[in-house]
Parts: C-alpha cells; sequence; structure tokens
C-alpha cells in the first residue's frame, strides 16, 4: 500500500489543524539551520573587529590596576622608554607605538567628531602590514606626508550626511584647528571603529594633542607564529618589572587577536548554545502537538481503521500506516523550517555583510540539511509510536461502530 | 476439492457476552448454524436481536465468548488478530449498510486496497481491479473519491471491494438499507450474480420480502437465539441445485 500517498492526503484532509502542528518542528529546525547558516557571517563579524588579520601580533594597554578606591584609578601610560624595552626583547620582529585622540573634523563649516590614531613615522610599511591598509582611493601617508591625513571608508561614505558636502581625496579640513588635506581614503575594513577614524603621522598627532612620550598602544609582531606565546609572557614580566607589580595585580594587559578571539567565540559558543536550546523546546513542543494530533486522528479515523482490518488489514499495517503518517508529519514541518533557515541565514549574512562591508558567504551544509530533514522525519515517528499502536489495538468491531 | 454442498462455516453453540457496567448482555446466546458452500443465507431479525453480532462473529471480524466457529473445518474461535486479519482479507467480503468506503482513497484506490493488504502486485492489482470496475460498471468513476458519487455508485464500490481478494464468502450487512428501492435493486441484483457464480453470501436485512426473494435459507433471530429457520424462494439468485 501507498502509505505515503495515503499519509499526505491526511494531511491534506485535516487542513490547517496539521499545519500548525508543523509549526514547533518548524521553528526549531529554521533556527537550526539557520544559525549554522550564519556561522560564517558571524565569524567576520567578529573577527574583523580586531583590524588585525595577523596572529603573531600582540597589543600592550594600560589599564586600571586593582588599587585604589573605585574612582581613583590612575591609569599610568606606557611611554616610548616601554617601547624601546619591549623591542629589546628577543623574539620581537618589530614594536609599534600607537596613539588614539579624540578629534574634531571641521569641513564645510560642520563639525563631526571622532577618533585619529598614530602612524608611526619610519613605521608606516608594517603598520598598513599588520592592519591590512589598503587605499580604496588616493593612497595612504609615507614618508615626508606632514599634515596629511587618510580617512576610513565611513567617514567617507557617510560625509554627505555629516558635513552635506562630499569628503573627496584632495579636500582640506581642519582637526582640532589645524589644517590637514585628505590623500587617500581607506578601503573598507568591515570594523566600525577602523572603518570611522582618521590617520595621520605622529609628529601631527602629538602636536594636536601634546601626549609627549606616552603611548596608547603598543603593538608588537613576533618573529614567528611560535614565538607568540613565549613572547606575550617575556613582555608581561618585563612590564611587571617596569611597572613595579606582582603577578595577578597588572595594571596593564597583554593580548594575543588568538586569544581574545578565543573569548568572543567562547561568547558566540554561549548564544549558539541558548539558541539551540530554544530550538530544541520548539522541537520537543513540536513533537507533543504531533502526539496530540495523531491522537486525535486515531479518534478521528476510529471507523476507517475499521474498515481497513474488516478488509483485511493487520495491525502491523495500521500500526505502520499511522506511522509513516506521523513521521510525515515531521517530516514536513522540518523540511519547511529547512527552507526558512536557509532563507533567514542568507538574509542574516546578507545584513551582517551590509553593516560591516564584509564579504561572508552564508554556509549552506547540506549533510546537515539532509541530516535534519531525517531528524524530523524520526522526531514525528517517534510522537506517532503511541498513537499508532493505539489505532492498531482498535478492536475491529467496536472501531467499525465508530 | 471446494465442493458445493460442502459446510464452509459452522457455529457450534456460540455465544457473544457484553459487559456493560454491573449486567451482561447477552448479544448472540448459544447459536448453532451450519452455511453451507453456495448457499445464499438471509439473517433476519429485529433491532437488538444479535443480527449484526452474529455476522461479525460469521466473518471473523469479532472472536466468541462461548462456543466454537469453524471456517473451512479450521476452528477459528480462539486466533490472534493478525491470523483473523489475514482470514478475513481471503476469505470474506464485507459489504455493509454504510458503504463504509475509506474517504481519502478514490474509487479505483478501495477497490485495490483489500488487494494491496495481501501484497499482490500493482500489476495483478491493475488487472483485477479494471475487470472489477468494468463488472461493476465504475470504469468512469475510477479517479472519484466517494464523497463525489452517489450511495447506488458507492455501494458498486464496496460490492467490488468485497471481491477484490476473490473470496468464497460475502456478508452483506443491510446492503439496501440507505438506498432506495431502484437502487436497492441493483444492488441486490448483482449479489444474485454473484451466488450465481458460485459465491457464498449471507445477508442480514429488515426486510423479509429481500430474504424470501433472494435466499435459500432465512435465520429468524430473537434476543440473541435463533427463534426459526424458514426456506426462502430464492427467486432471484438463480436456482443452487444441492445434493
Amino acid at each position: 500500500m501507498n502509505y505515503f500517498l495515503l499519509a499526505l492526503r491526511n494531511l491534506h484532509r485535516k487542513g490547517i489543524r496539521s499545519w500548525l502542528t508543523l509549526l514547533g518542528i518548524c521553528i526549531g529546525i529554521a533556527a537550526v539551520i539557520s544559525l549554522i547558516g550564519l556561522g560564517n557571517g558571524l565569524n567576520a563579524a567578529v573577527s574583523s573587529q580586531f583590524g588585525v588579520s595577523s596572529t603573531e601580533v600582540i597589543s600592550i594597554q594600560a589599564s586600571g590596576g586593582n588599587f585604589g578606591p573605585p574612582g581613583y584609578d590612575v591609569i599610568t601610560p606606557l611611554t616610548t622608554d616601554d617601547l624601546n624595552a619591549v623591542r629589546g626583547l628577543s623574539g620581537v620582529e618589530f614594536a609599534i607605538p600607537r596613539n588614539i585622540e579624540t578629534i574634531s573634523i571641521d569641513f564645510n563649516d560642520k563639525i563631526l567628531f571622532t577618533s585619529a590614531t598614530s602612524i608611526p613615522e619610519d613605521y608606516e610599511d608594517e603598520t598598513y602590514e599588520i592592519s591590512n591598509f589598503e587605499a580604496e582611493q588616493g593612497r595612504l601617508i609615507k614618508s615626508g606626508d606632514s599634515r596629511k591625513i587618510f580617512i576610513g571608508a565611513n567617514i567617507a561614505e557617510e560625509s554627505q550626511t555629516n558635513f552635506g558636502k562630499q569628503l573627496t581625496v584632495g579636500k582640506t579640513v581642519t582637526i582640532l584647528g589645524e589644517e590637514f588635506t585628505v590623500i587617500g581614503i581607506l578601503k573598507k575594513q568591515g570594523s566600525f571603529v577602523v572603518d570611522g577614524i582618521v590617520f595621520m603621522y605622529d609628529n601631527d598627532l602629538e602636536s594636536l594633542a601634546n601626549y609627549g612620550d606616552e603611548v596608547d598602544i603598543i603593538t608588537v609582531k613576533a618573529r614567528s607564529k611560535d614565538l607568540v606565546e613565549k613572547l606575550q609572557e617575556d613582555i608581561e614580566k618585563l612590564m611587571r618589572q617596569r611597572r613595579d607589580v606582582d603577578k595577578g595585580s597588572e595594571d596593564f594587559t597583554v593580548s594575543t587577536p588568538a586569544a581574545s578571539l578565543a573569548q568572543i567565540n567562547q561568547i558566540l559558543g554561549g548564544i549558539q548554545a541558548f539558541i539551540i536550546i530554544i530550538a530544541s523546546i520548539s522541537i520537543i513542543i513540536g513533537a507533543v502537538g504531533i502526539i496530540n494530533t495523531m491522537t486525535t486522528s486515531v479518534l478521528e479515523r476510529k471507523k476507517e481503521i475499521g474498515i481497513m482490518k474488516a478488509v483485511g488489514a493487520k495491525n502491523s499495517q495500521i500500526f505502520a500506516q499511522f506511522f509513516i503518517e506521523s513521521g510525515f508529519l515531521g517530516l514536513i514541518g522540518g523540511g519547511i523550517g529547512v527552507i526558512f533557515g536557509i532563507i533567514l541565514g542568507y538574509f542574516g549574512t546578507f545584513a551582517i555583510n551590509n553593516f560591516l562591508g564584509s564579504e561572508a558567504a552564508p554556509q549552506i551544509n547540506f549533510l546537515l540539511i539532509i541530516f535534519s530533514l531525517f531528524g524530523s522525519f524520526l522526531i514525528g515517528a517517534l510522537a506517532g509510536i503511541f498513537p499508532a499502536m493505539r489505532a492498531a489495538k482498535q478492536n475491529p468491531v467496536q472501531a467499525l461502530n465508530g | 476439492m471446494n465442493k458445493k454442498g460442502e459446510i464452509i462455516i459452522h457455529l457450534e453453540n456460540v455465544s457473544k457476552h457484553y459487559h456493560m457496567g454491573d449486567s451482561t448482555v447477552k448479544a448472540v446466546d448459544g447459536i448453532t448454524l451450519s452455511i453451507k458452500r453456495g448457499d445464499f443465507v438471509a439473517v433476519m431479525g429485529p433491532s437488538g436481536s444479535g443480527k449484526s453480532t452474529s455476522m461479525h462473529l460469521i466473518g471473523s471480524l469479532d472472536l466468541p465468548t462461548k462456543g466454537r466457529i469453524y471456517l473451512d473445518n479450521h476452528d477459528i474461535s480462539s486466533l490472534h488478530e493478525s491470523d483473523l486479519a489475514q482470514i478475513r482479507g481471503q476469505n470474506i467480503g464485507f459489504i455493509f449498510q454504510q458503504f463504509n468506503l475509506i474517504p481519502t482513497l478514490t474509487v479505483k484506490e478501495n477497490i485495490m486496497l483489500p488487494m494491496s493488504l495481501q501484497g499482490y502486485s500493482i500489476e495483478e492489482r491493475e488487472m483485477k481491479v479494471k475487470n472489477l470496475m468494468e463488472k461493476l460498471k465504475l470504469s468512469e468513476r475510477a479517479n472519484h473519491f466517494p464523497n463525489q458519487i452517489s450511495g447506488g455508485q458507492q455501494q458498486r464500490v464496496a460490492i467490488a471491494r468485497a471481491l477484490a481478494n476473490d473470496p468464497e464468502v460475502i456478508l452483506a450487512d443491510e446492503p439496501t438499507g440507505n438506498l432506495d428501492t431502484k437502487t436497492g435493486e441493483i444492488v441486490m441484483d448483482y449479489l444474485g450474480e454473484l451466488h450465481k457464480e458460485g459465491k457464498t453470501i449471507v445477508m442480514v436485512t429488515h426486510s423479509p420480502e429481500l430474504a424470501k426473494t433472494y435466499a435459500h435459507i432465512v435465520y429468524w433471530l430473537k434476543d440473541g437465539k435463533i427463534k426459526k429457520v424458514t426456506k426462502g424462494k430464492n427467486l432471484k439468485a438463480g436456482k443452487w441445485k444441492g445434493e
């Protein structure tokens, strides 16, 4: 007998009620599929926020110590002496200082507040290398480019809105009262920090902000990947000595992208686990819904069961019919869920790409889809076991009498 | 082998009791009867006389509380449900007052259902269903659903379905009960025809007229017991010449 055809006809006959039953399974599967689909997009979103793609990079930053009452924390800044000391460590390929200052950009009589980051002279190429900087228009600053800046892609993109006039290469802007010429626009980095700031030579930024020999961030590149861990320890040791602090109460942080990425991935993992829990609950609710629908169905079709038995259906055949029908219910729910999940994954990735300017592709895992479909059939069929057993055990005469 | 006149169904002091709360309902109370191969038997009686219950017992849809039932000399009174299903599927064809077609199956699929349950191949099913539909003038309705055809047509589908596995015994439970006189006659003529072809027919009916016209033997039931047995004229069912 064609159980599948019969199952479809019965689902069709029940109409809207079948569809409502499918909702739980549908949501559960859609959540799982879209989550996986978004995976690439989420990773791209996270990785891009670091602005550095190299895994051999270590960042040193001053931070609040553990002493003093709240509000009285004084951050002892890093200095160029620290920088030079770090440069003296073995395993360091190069170390570059970076300062970040809040600035105002005055253009077309309108003001935008943002940040400016210093590019150390003599270390331009290294800076561009570890940050993956490339000019979209014009060029990046190079030796001798005094009073010149290049800007993040978002500043250029949003200039019409912010300044009422397009900011292009060659235009002059006023930053904290001094005039600067825009000589380049950075290729979109996919990080709203990097894409929204201004870059200029260290000398220029110092003359604006007067930070003297203070350094906000020291970025270190290790000679090789294998040395990163050892170098990180060495730097921590060195900085503890220099700043005279004990292990465990450091007033600075030494971080690697890998470590930070791992931390964020952990958070993402938590979110994913949460969604998977919700998906599981949906699926359980869906399964209960299927049990309910199939139980009602057995009662409604009692007479049909009686007829089937009268014309020779064995208990096993009645069981098979309801079992498969129930599985089908799950499969259709899962199928719709897969379609919705793929669509959600696509749209979500598209939205992330749009927001960050990244080019992540939605992930379609065919194995997962097949597994999901098989799984939803199985869930439906399992949910149908008891109703199907109930159907099979009907006494033929009682069933015939309805 | 299967000769006319041999006993095909034998009920030996069969009772069927139902418990309803504290009381016991004796739907069938000690019936003994034999049905011979090729018989056209009518079972008559008022409502609650045990007609339908005895029909279910004869058709192995139900098991007796007491007594023995033999089909082809095999005791079927204590068989397992799956074995009974097998017997029903192969040896018995049911025709009901309410037609009892499966609403989600087409005319053709309804007729094929008993064959599918017995595991016949598609080719066999197609061939047999084609013949049956021609015989009962249903070919044009093959792909209609039960709710799209008339009551008379539905009962013809039920007859075709009853014949699907070529059973020896046809059990008809008030086959014309839901039909007007004219359509009822057509259905009865089909039953008469089947009888002529050698089928054993057991029919439950309210109508003494039908019983006399079509059956050889009429069992009159009351309170679960056989009250009397009369001979029918079997006018329209062809003359069966027994031993």
